[in-house]
């Protein structure tokens, strides 16, 4: 109980404290990560630091580790049993996996986009509202402008307003995630997760969504999984290459993809193996 | 703004405590009734069951369950038989060549109200097209009203399970040279056998509880009759019934329709759990 | 493949005498195979026609004789030969309505338990137990209710269950019996909710109970109702269960808890030993109950198909 009180006074004493920071100052800082499904070593000794306000980028061949990894961040893992993990997150200093950590309250401060969109069986507006509701008591003017606000920052809004009424589950791909997105902006987190947001959409909207990071680094720390090493380098301030639950290298994006320190990266980058 | 939220979110979290509390609650009573009826047909089960209760037949005082016992294993598996025929037949056009023409959804639809009409009208329409016409209560009529209620059951699972085989196996059969029949039942059966019998084996559980159907079907007779299924044919489930209501008044025989009961309900579950175990080795 | 015995003769004329003949051979077997089976499975709808047809037939009698009155008479004395439906259809639809309105939510209740919060090692065995119970024949739960319930009940509010059976009782009983029912559809149709939906309403920070009411129950909304319309249907059409508890008074009583009847164990008690006008009107009764479960199954059924179903 002390630790959530402590967690929400946090909440809005953040954006003031932010500011005084350096601009790479560390928002999560994983030590000596370790994680089992069952008796599977999934995730190997992990230790690295995601700064604040920037993107960090995962990357690696299928099954090395990089969504596990970012599961992590928000303990989703949670949710199931049989996996089993060691070690520490630091947010902002305070390790997530303490037991005196509210889920709930830890969800709410680091959201989550999947990799398939997951809009939920209500109205595009009820969607967004959805997890605004959950921790906020606004007036009904405050939530339409808040709604509207998330939307627009999704580069949503113009596409939607005149069918906010409608089915969340009625939109295409596109625009179910970029609805996801909204949803998950609309709390206001402090970090968001995106577990290959591209992956099952199109070209136009990839490049709408990317558009976004870009846009939403400004005010959140994003880090997000991806398949696809071109967008790592289109978008990602920082690049870690994960090879078989080992983290082989964490670095400048730029340094990542043209001297990287380990041949393992390099063989990866070009396309040697993956 | 943030004691609001602090106050709104502890709220909801009491909130969930408490639903989540009534979920266990709701679990442990549902859970209790059941037991507490498993735990009254075993005490009262167990202490009528003996050796002579499965031999001696049964009578107005005294005696067993074993003409009962005998009829209704004869008449669920000949129904079962029976069933087995016709659903798998009628499964197998519904899923290899009706598709999603308006015929097979017709046929669909209606063999999904089939499938959970009220048994008792099933009794009452093999009443009036068998029992009436031939004049006397048997032995097939009570084998034709536990069909009726097999055969949906059977088609549905023959359908499910034949639809899960994929296109592919078809076509690589279809690409030798085979013909649709032959692929059907070489390729297709072998692959959804274990679903199939799985259905099949629910079926016959589920007719073996039926009592309704048989009121006015095969009746019930105190006599041994072991084939003549054109003469009333005595039966577990209307034993037990008559037992606990017009011979309600001799404590002997309500003793034995307890008996009845959990030799039949014994019988489901282990049908029940055969069941699930061929349909574990389908997965 | 009419088509095949065609091409069989023409295009493929290099083909020796005996490879035609054989080929000929199994495209005719293709050809019977088809028709076969499908007599069996337009043997289905022919079942539905027979049912409905002998039904009427046979009821007609008393249907011509008895006319509206049928449906209005309030109630149903053999000896002076007036059979009113009124008592049994007032039973039946009471009987189940409260049976539905007590296993609904603890069947509910079950299945969230279940899917969200039961811890792992229990959840395959309860959730097998469920479906186990599911097949207990319904006589025994008929049984137990005449031998434990009812006394029970008349022990604990003598003036409430004077006689411990009753309407009432008959509903507890019909909840009771169809709450494993209930629970093992509703924990299969959540199950189709995918992990994401799940993991992305957790993940911005629902409690439990928010990600059950707000996201899983709504997008499997159509198959819980399917589930419990179906429910519903066993619950009408039920004869053993409720037989032995519900009091078999066959005159009109508009109470929650007193005695009465239903339409299936009026048959059940009566058929037997009646003939003429009486077995007639028992005949009408069923035709009745068979048209109303017909309708409730028929919603059932329109609401599965799209979800789940595969339910028996």
């Amino acid at each position: 109980m002390t630790v959530d009180l402590h967690f929400n006074a946090e909440r809005d004493a953040e954006p003031a404290e932010a500011t005084a920071r350096s601009r790479t100052a560390s928002k999560l800082r994983v030590k000596d990560l370790n994680l089992y499904y069952g008796k599977f070593h999934a995730l190997k000794q992990i230790s690295m630091e995601i700064p604040e306000r920037q993107v960090t980028a995962f990357i690696g061949p299928s099954g090395c580790g990089k969504s596990t990894l970012i599961r992590c961040f928000n303990r989703i893992h949670d949710l199931y049993e049989g996996i089993h993990t060691e070690g520490q997150i630091l947010l902002d200093d305070h390790d997530i996996y303490d037991s005196g950590v509210d889920l709930n309250l830890l969800r709410s401060r680091i959201g989550m986009v999947f990799q398939k969109p997951t809009p939920f069986p209500m109205s595009v507006f009820d969607n967004v509202a959805f997890g605004i509701r959950l921790y906020e008591k606004l007036s009904a003017r405050e939530l339409e402008e808040r709604v509207e606000w998330a939307l627009r920052k999704a580069a949503l809004w113009e596409e939607v307003k005149d069918k906010l009424k409608q089915s969340g589950q009625a939109l295409s791909g596109g625009q179910q995630q970029r609805l996801c997105i909204a949803r998950t902006i609309a709390v206001k987190p402090e970090v968001i997760l995106l577990d290959e947001p591209t992956s099952a959409l199109d070209p136009i909207s990839t490049g709408y969504i990317e558009d976004l990071i870009n846009e939403l680094k400004k005010d959140y720390t994003i880090v997000i999984v991806t398949h696809n090493m071109q967008q790592a380098a289109r978008i990602s301030d920082i690049t870690a290459f994960m090879y078989l639950g080992n983290l082989i290298e964490c670095d400048d994006t730029t340094k990542i993809f043209t001297q990287p320190k380990e041949s393992r990266t390099e063989d990866y980058i070009t396309g040697r193996y993956g | 703004m943030n004691i609001q939220t602090t106050s709104l979110y502890r709220r909801r979290k009491l909130f969930n405590q408490l639903v989540m509390g009534a979920c266990v609650a709701a679990t442990l009573v549902g859970f209790l009734f059941l037991f507490a009826i498993l735990f009254t047909l075993v005490t009262k089960g167990l202490s009528a069951l003996s050796p002579s209760i499965f031999i001696e037949r049964t009578r107005m005082s005294g005696g067993g369950l074993g003409n009962a016992i005998w009829g209704t294993v004869l008449m669920t598996s000949v129904a079962t038989v029976l069933g087995t025929i016709i659903g798998v037949a009628a499964g197998t056009w519904l899923a290899e060549y009706g598709g999603k023409g308006w015929m097979a959804k017709v046929i669909r639809f209606i063999n999904d109200i089939l499938l959970s009409a009220p048994s008792i009208i099933i009794g009452l329409f093999i009443y009036a097209v068998v029992v009436v016409p031939m004049g006397n209560f048997s032995g097939w009529a009570g084998v034709l009203s536990l069909t009726v209620i097999i055969v949906p059951v059977v088609i549905r699972s023959t359908e499910d399970m034949l639809r899960l085989i994929p296109n592919s196996l078809r076509e690589a059969a279809a690409a030798l040279g085979a013909h649709r029949w032959w692929i059907i039942v070489r390729v297709c059966y072998s692959g959804a056998r274990a679903g199939i019998i799985t259905g099949i084996l629910l079926g016959f559980a589920r007719i073996s509880g039926e009592t309704a159907p048989l009121l006015f079907t095969s009746l019930n007779s105190n006599q041994w009759n072991f084939f003549r299924l054109g003469d009333e044919m005595a039966n577990l489930p209307m034993t037990i019934y008559q037992n606990m209501t017009i011979n309600a008044f001799i404590p002997d025989l309500v003793a034995l329709a307890w008996g009845g009961a959990l030799i039949l309900t014994a019988a489901i579950l282990i049908l029940n759990i055969a069941a699930r175990y061929f349909s574990r080795q389908r997965s | 493949m009419a088509t095949n015995a065609i091409q069989t003769d023409s295009g493929l004329g290099r083909l020796s005498e005996a490879t035609r003949k054989r080929l000929q051979r199994k495209a005719r077997i293709d050809v019977l195979f088809e028709r076969t089976l499908f007599v069996f499975a337009f043997a289905v709808l022919l079942l539905l026609g027979a049912i409905i047809a002998s039904l009427i037939a046979s009821s007609w009698p008393a249907l011509q004789r008895f006319g509206l009155d049928f449906f209005t008479e309030n109630r149903w004395a053999a000896n002076v030969e007036i059979f009113g439906a009124l008592p049994a259809i007032y039973g039946t639809l009471l009987t189940s309505f409260i049976a539905i309105v007590i296993a609904v939510p603890v069947s509910f209740g079950i299945a969230i338990f279940l899917t969200e919060r039961c811890p792992g090692f229990l959840r395959q065995p309860l959730s097998t137990l469920i479906e186990l119970l599911a097949g207990i024949p319904s006589i025994i739960y008929g049984m137990w209710g005449m031998e434990v319930l009812a006394p029970l009940l008349r022990t604990w509010f003598p003036t409430v269950f004077p006689a411990g059976t009753g309407l009432a009782t008959a509903g507890i009983i019909l909840a009771v019996m169809i709450i494993p029912f209930i629970t093992a559809v509703s924990r299969d149709v959540i199950n189709t909710v995918p992990a994401v939906m799940r993991e992305s309403a957790y993940g911005l920070g629902c409690t439990t109970w928010e990600v059950a009411s707000q996201v899983i129950l709504p997008s499997v909304k159509t198959g819980l109702v399917g589930g419990v319309v179906l429910g519903l249907g066993r619950a009408l059409g039920e004869t053993m269960a409720v037989t032995f508890v519900i009091g078999n008074n066959l005159f009109l009583n508009t109470t929650l808890t007193g005695q009465g009847t239903s339409i299936a164990a009026l048959i059940a008690n009566q058929f037997s030993e009646s003939d003429g006008t009486q077995r007639s009107a028992l005949l009408a009764l069923g035709l009745i109950l068979f048209l109303i479960t017909f309708v409730v199954l028929a919603i059932a059924r329109y609401l599965l198909r799209n979800s789940t179903g595969r339910h028996a």
